[in-house]
């Protein structure tokens, strides 16, 4: 059987074909054999939203997707959403509000907020939180990303906060 | 943790994966979503020599409704059930559940069959299955069988389902007009498993509750359907009284053991909150 596949996945619009070893983990793929080492790899089961990433559109746990499962499909990442300015009114946002401290949950957070603010325009400072939930933070007690998120939200909106 | 070395198959067809499945044994897993066996395998707490993709497989995925009956594909995944508008108007209580699963990111990869198939105890997907009476649909080379969520959970992480068996549908009843669902559960943080969770469903007329189904999880080693509490409410308004008697009816339908969140009392004590204010919201 094979431990080794050769798998074809488009990551930020540039279609990557590698041999990748069966177990290796999509987030491990980024950042070890296509050099994006935005997204960082925290708990390696799902739990700390650090290796957040794109998967076809939707945002999955890196760390729990083997890069073989994404063959042929399209990933993003923090360093394509960044590039692409998708992400700018957040970043602005999270710097002005002093959102992180040492950033290494920031790629995956910021992942986590734009999957918000393009699906869920509506949202309030409560749903903010149970979104932005599956995203740890060890240095900001939240309030700050949850400021952040919620004023990207009423600026889009074009009201005032 | 890096997952051990496994070997990586990806069928295109159930007699493929049959095939597979009897070729490898116990060496194979299968594969659907990944949410719970890739982060038991980066634990290493599993070693399959062969993981088996099923997502290949075409058919296995979507929303259909046949008379009175809503057939989900085992391969939906969590988001597409809170998302479905067949869900939301035939089965609300899933749509209720759905949001409790994990976190976005999880609910857009991990599948109904898969934890189904897992069989956590506090998992939301049984307690909905055994509450709204839903059958699986299980495959094997040999044909299909239909077995009740109800009979599917046998103990802790053991299910009915046998060697080279695969879910591959769940057809739920459904409920129809007058009946009202509700899905509470209490875990520490948004997102994780529940510590005591309800999945409640019941017909309401005139403010009387009939046809009540409690369905428990976390309170033992499967979802457990909580039938003297069940039988208290019955027929009944649920006035104070009534709901306290289901409340105290509980001690002989639940015998949870202690973990980390709780003592036995304590989550007694939970799964007794938890059904006061599930009651309450099905009445109205």
């Amino acid at each position: 059987m094979d431990t080794t596949l050769e798998t074809t996945i488009t990551v930020n619009g540039t279609p990557v074909t590698r041999q990748v070893p069966a177990r290796q983990h999509l987030i491990d793929f980024l950042r070890e054999t296509v050099g994006l080492t935005g997204s960082h790899i925290g708990c390696e089961h799902g739990v700390c939203g650090a290796c957040t990433l794109r998967v076809d559109g939707e945002i999955v746990r890196g760390c729990l997707m083997l890069a073989v499962q994404a063959n042929g499909r399209k990933v993003d990442t923090i360093e394509g959403l960044s590039d692409s300015g998708e992400l700018a009114e957040l970043q602005k946002a999270f710097h002005e509000h002093n959102a992180l401290q040492c950033g290494f949950c920031t790629p995956g957070m910021l992942m986590a907020a734009q999957d918000l603010v393009r699906t869920r325009p509506e949202a309030s400072r409560e749903e903010i939180r149970a979104y932005v939930s599956g995203n740890y933070c060890r240095c900001t007690g939240y309030h700050a990303i949850v400021d952040a998120v919620e004023e990207v939200l009423e600026n889009r909106k074009g009201g005032p906060r | 943790m890096k997952a051990p070395s496994f070997a990586y198959a990806k069928p295109r067809s159930l007699d493929e994966v049959f095939a597979l499945a009897e070729r490898h044994g116990d060496d194979a897993k299968l594969l659907a979503g990944g949410q719970t066996l890739l982060a038991t395998l980066n634990m290493r707490l599993s070693s399959p020599r062969l993981l088996i993709d099923i997502t290949g497989v075409p058919g296995l995925a979507g929303f259909s409704v046949k008379g009175n009956t809503l057939r989900i594909g085992a391969l939906t995944t969590h988001r597409a059930i809170e998302r479905s508008p067949e869900v939301a108007q035939h089965l609300p209580l899933l749509a209720q559940a759905a949001p409790h699963i994990a976190h976005v990111a999880i609910r857009n990869a991990g599948t109904l069959g898969g934890s189904l198939a897992h069989g956590d105890p506090a998992a939301e997907w049984p307690g909905c299955c055994v509450a709204l009476d839903a059958e699986l649909v299980l495959a094997a080379r040999g044909g299909e069988r239909r077995v009740k969520a109800r009979s599917f959970y046998r103990g802790l992480f053991d299910t009915a389902l046998g060697p080279g068996e695969v879910i591959t549908a769940v057809e739920f009843p459904i409920p129809g007009a007058g009946y009202r669902s509700a899905f509470l559960e209490l875990a520490r943080r948004h997102g994780d498993y529940a510590i005591v969770g309800v999945a409640a469903l019941a017909k309401s007329s005139g403010g009387a509750l009939a046809d009540v189904r409690l369905a428990f999880i976390g309170t033992g080693p499967t979802p457990i359907l909580a039938r003297t509490a069940m039988a208290a409410v019955e027929g009944k308004k649920p006035a104070a009284e009534v709901i306290a008697a289901a409340q105290t009816a509980l001690e002989k339908d639940l015998s949870p053991t202690g973990d980390l969140n709780g003592s036995p009392a304590t989550k007694l004590h939970l799964a007794r909150v938890l059904c006061g204010r599930a009651l309450a919201q099905l009445a109205g």
